[in-house]
């Protein structure tokens, strides 16, 4: 589903990807670990298309088109959501009509109709339980006055609406709580389907106590250092990242 | 009503003439030029009283002794008030556009992203339909409708003809002829415009609308509007400038006078897009207008929402007169500008009335190289105990090259008063853009969601059919802001 190959970015002049190659086949999850200043959040705006983010080497293939060619809105209307880390507050905008705009935007390029609104309503009060939140919180302008909590939550409430093919989650469980961390867990996995893959952007183990990976790659210095199974990030809990890079972590 | 070549010259024939009237005489349009006999011929015209007549010439020589305005922050060259023709009749239909298809495809395309009908939109292109253009034809079709409740809704022209009983001791009673300059060439030579007026108790059973006064594509220019809400009535007025207009640069120098009588209520929405000029900032409206409400009696309310969004300059500062006590002022106002756009606008707020209150919700957007400016004045006079005045004036900005001014003035003449300021200039944000895109969304959709989200404050004061359309208006105003 989605392959990278030598990878290389800058930001503002610095390189920050080394030479990345990775390859999610559908139905996987990868987790993508590395101490702080490796270039995990990096990959995943690359991925996502963010500006500002200059690729300088390599290729990213997604479904067999090239990936890196495509503008923000094409990845999203071809299955690609990036989970933030720190989801922007729209003032004013409610969360629903955000959320069905997007539902629609998505529907579109799919060459469907529009959601017609009982059904939408239906689909986010199912998604709204999962996410163990309140109807409240969908009149609220997008992430306006929301704790970093329920940002998050609001991250999975969306790509439980939109059902990507690759959801890619830029530490989707910084800033959560054990409770917020089990139910957007409970998120992340309800979505999980042989059709379906995720990236996931971790600094620490503990989400995948609750998501279980396919793949772990430890990322250092904008390269891949090792890349093993399950094992692999519960080896780095207990020694530190210093184990792999040579130094003190 | 059309002023043909003979006609003119007939008038003037049994009329004394000062030189210099009768060169360039086009068949519709008097020639260019200001002088006491142009004033008597638009008076004439309109087979008006001798007192209107008095009063527009007492104005006129009060504007002689006037200058314009240097104060605001927009620059514009001068205006050669010689060169402007002040009375033109609606050119015959004949010389319109005979279809469709003779219509500039750009204004058709704007109409088509406004959502406008196709029988509209002939309308509006001032394609030839057995129509007619101005307010007169509104209130005609709901004439009865009104009529059985008392209320008056007709041009001021016929107003002053058939209700001077009602106009006379209202006009110019809120803005005085010799207010400001623009104000004062108003009351000389104002042409249209319309007269409101709403008897005790009454609430006016539909809202108000002079939403096609865009059609008078060649009159207009000098458009004057009275409302009277007396006691315990209640009125809606809606004013709708939304389709764009092709044109050299054109002065637009209206005036809005409303009166509320105790326990009166009088809500104002505008929606303007007057032609902004083009891309280069050639052409445009000079929007400089007065509008001014006094809330005369206690317990009055006087509400202004505008959402401006066309003109290549705009002046203008709808304004509340707090006088009766415990009478409230509003004005909401969201103000767009770009490319060459320039914008000072904004509100006064008068409390002399005991405890009155005011609240002034700014919303400017400026994108391009536009400027604009929000200026506001709240004054608490001595008499005004326990005035209460809120304020908030956020500014958005889209790109680089736009500025966006605050220019809050207060002066406090009762130490009981509370004033609150809030204040803010924000940026779309990068973040935004591509948190929205990344869900989908095309980057006009991303900018036009986050604008109308800034705006809501605003909209939400407006009817229903007006805010989707406002919200509809913004998208197309900063079409290309960003990329």
């Amino acid at each position: 589903m989605l392959e990278i190959n030598d990878l290389h970015a800058e930001v503002d002049g610095k390189t920050i990807l080394k030479g990345i190659t990775l390859s999610v086949k559908a139905g996987e999850v990868h987790a993508v670990m590395g101490p702080n200043g490796s270039g995990k959040s990096t990959l995943a705006a690359v991925l996502a298309g963010r500006p500002g983010y200059e690729v300088t080497g390599g290729s990213v293939s997604y479904q067999g088109n090239d990936l890196l060619d495509m503008e923000p809105e094409e990845r999203a209307a071809a299955g690609v959501f990036l989970g933030f880390q720190y989801p922007v507050e729209i003032p004013g905008v409610s969360n629903s009509y955000f959320l069905k705009a997007a539902v629609n935007a998505a529907r579109t390029a799919r060459g469907e109709p529009e959601i017609d609104a009982v059904s939408f309503l239906k689909e986010l009060r199912a998604a709204l339980k999962d996410m163990d939140m309140s109807d409240d919180m969908v009149k609220r302008g997008v992430n306006e006055g929301f704790s970093g909590g329920e940002k998050k939550r609001n991250e999975i409430l969306q790509m439980l609406m939109l059902k990507p093919k690759l959801g890619v989650l830029d530490e989707i469980d910084s800033g959560l709580d054990i409770d917020a961390l089990k139910v957007v867990g409970k998120g992340i996995n309800a979505l999980r389907s042989p059709e379906r893959a995720f990236v996931l952007v971790t600094h620490y183990q503990r989400l995948l106590d609750h998501i279980e990976p396919d793949v772990v790659h430890v990322l250092a210095d904008g390269q891949i250092i090792r890349t093993g199974d399950r094992q692999l990030a519960l080896e780095l809990e207990d020694k530190g990242y210093g184990w792999l890079t040579g130094e003190a972590a | 009503m059309s002023t043909s070549t003979e006609e003119v010259r007939d008038w003037i024939k049994t009329r004394k003439y000062s030189a210099g009237f009768v060169t360039d005489l086009e068949s519709d349009t008097v020639a260019p030029g200001l002088n006491p006999d142009i004033i008597r011929f638009i008076s004439a015209k309109k087979n008006e009283p001798e007192w209107m007549l008095e009063w527009r010439l007492e104005a006129y020589e009060r504007w002689l002794k006037m200058t314009p305005p240097s104060w605001a922050h927009v620059s514009y060259p001068d205006i050669d008030y010689q060169a402007i023709s002040y009375y033109s009749a609606p050119k015959s239909m004949a010389d319109g556009p005979k279809s469709l298809d003779e219509v500039d495809p750009k204004l058709l395309e704007t109409y088509e992203k406004l959502g406008i009908p196709l029988e509209e939109q002939k309308r509006l292109a001032g394609v030839a339909v057995d129509y007619v253009f101005d307010s007169v034809s509104v209130a005609t079709t709901f004439r009865e409708k009104l009529a059985d409740a008392g209320v008056i809704f007709c041009s001021i022209s016929d107003a002053i003809n058939e209700h001077p009983e009602l106009v006379r001791p209202y006009l110019g009673s809120v803005v005085p002829q010799g207010d400001n300059y623009f104000a004062a060439l108003n009351s000389a030579v104002f042409t249209d415009g319309s007269f409101v007026f709403i008897p005790k108790g009454v609430r006016c059973p539909m809202e108000l609308s002079t939403y096609f006064r865009i059609n008078e594509l060649n009159t207009g220019q000098f458009e004057r509007t009275l409302i009277v809400a007396e006691e315990r009535s209640h009125v809606s007025y809606l004013e709708g400038c939304t389709a764009p207009q092709r044109d050299e640069n054109q002065l637009h120098a209206a005036v809005v006078e409303l009166v509320a009588l105790d326990d009166a209520e009088i809500k104002y929405s505008t929606v303007q897009n007057w032609y902004p000029g083009d891309e280069n900032g050639k052409g445009g409206i000079y929007n400089f207008v007065t509008k001014r409400g006094d809330c005369r009696g206690a317990n009055s309310k006087i509400s202004w929402t505008q959402v401006e969004t066309g003109s290549a300059v705009t002046w203008k500062y709808p304004s509340c007169v707090l006088r009766g006590d415990n009478s409230v002022g509003e004005f909401y106002s969201v103000a767009v500008t770009n490319n060459h756009q320039q914008a000072d606008t904004g509100t006064k707020m008068i409390h002399l009335g005991k405890n009155t209150r005011s609240t002034i919700v700014s919303k400017g957007i400026a994108a391009g190289q536009s400027d604009q400016s929000y200026r506001g004045l709240v004054r608490i006079n001595p008499g005004a105990q326990g005035a209460r005045n809120h304020t908030t004036c956020d500014s958005l900005l889209i790109g680089d090259a736009c500025g966006a001014h605050t220019f809050p003035y207060t002066e406090i003449k009762n130490h009981s008063a509370v004033l609150e300021h809030e204040a803010t200039t924000s940026k779309i944000s990068e973040d935004q853009l591509f948190y929205c895109r990344s869900r989908g969304l095309g980057e006009e959709d991303a900018v036009s969601m986050i604008v109308n989200g800034f705006c809501k404050e605003v909209f939400r004061e407006l009817p229903m059919e007006f805010a989707v359309e406002a919200g509809k208006l913004l998208a197309v105003s900063l079409e290309g802001a960003v990329g």
